[in-house]
């Protein structure tokens, strides 16, 4: 029956391409990215324990991918990923709570997760650096 | 503006999902005891990192170090499960496609938690 009255489509809610990217928008893409990077990245997490419980055998395959270059920028991804997300969710905490919701705050807070992930995976990743050096 | 809703479904406070509130709150909960149990976490990284099998069993062994682990393994496992239902639940739209996604994904954070749990207190009670 309402067919007969649509005389034009129905209103379409905008679709994504012609929206601006946003800071805020961007980190909320990247939070479910990364969380999505760390539910994968959770059976790499699984290999590592198992390997170490299983023994010396099965820790040296890890240990040898591990090492080698898709290895290591799978550990730094991970890593990335998990702080990333980490800040990401502290800020929806903050949210939560009704804080720095207002544009200025919102967009800042939104740029202290990007810069604040990648300032500290790499200060992680130059302390993990260190110490492989102390130790051999 | 009037809502479409009757008296009694704005009573039980059930949205399109079918549930309440309870998802959203555990993801919070999850997330707030993550966060502490994830800068430790990455701190055993940092100080495991290049170490050889022996140092790692040992690390991972510790009863601090496996209560901490075993802690953020079950926390992140429902904190992961969930954020992955919420994925489904907006892209995933068929029926009996939703059904399956949210089955396997259940399963999938069940194995890897209960393995890594497992393979924790395994390295942990023989050292």
């Amino acid at each position: 029956m309402s067919a007969r009255f649509r005389l034009r489509p129905r209103p379409l809610s905008p679709h994504l391409l012609i929206y601006r990217l946003t800071i805020t928008m961007a980190m909320s893409i990247v939070h479910r990215l990364t969380g999505v990077v760390l539910y994968l990245g959770s059976l790499f997490f699984a290999w590592w324990i198992v390997a170490v419980s299983a023994g010396q055998k099965s820790y040296a395959v890890f240990d040898l991918f591990a090492a080698s270059l898709p290895g290591k920028t799978i550990i730094f991804g991970f890593v990335w990923a998990l702080i990333h997300h980490m800040l990401g969710g502290i800020r929806h905490l903050i949210w939560d709570g009704g804080l720095w919701i207002n544009l200025p705050e919102a967009r800042g807070i939104a740029w202290v997760t990007l810069i604040g992930s990648v300032t500290l995976a790499l200060t992680a990743w130059i302390a993990g650096a260190f110490i492989r050096t102390l130790i051999q | 503006m009037t809502s479409m809703r009757t008296p009694r479904r704005r009573v039980r406070g059930l949205g399109a999902a079918g549930s309440g509130t309870g998802d959203f709150w555990l993801q919070r909960v999850t997330a707030i005891v993550n966060v502490p149990l994830a800068v430790g976490f990455l701190a055993l990284l940092i100080a495991l990192s290049g170490s050889n099998f022996d140092t790692a069993r040992t690390w991972i062994g510790n009863p601090i170090v496996a209560l901490m682990l075993i802690l953020l393994t079950f926390s992140a496992a429902l904190h992961m499960r969930l954020g992955m239902k919420v994925i489904i639940e907006d892209y995933v739209h068929g029926t009996i496609l939703k059904i399956a996604c949210l089955l396997g994904n259940t399963l999938f954070s069940t194995v890897v938690g209960v393995s890594c749990i497992y393979a924790i207190l395994r390295v942990s009670l023989s050292s």
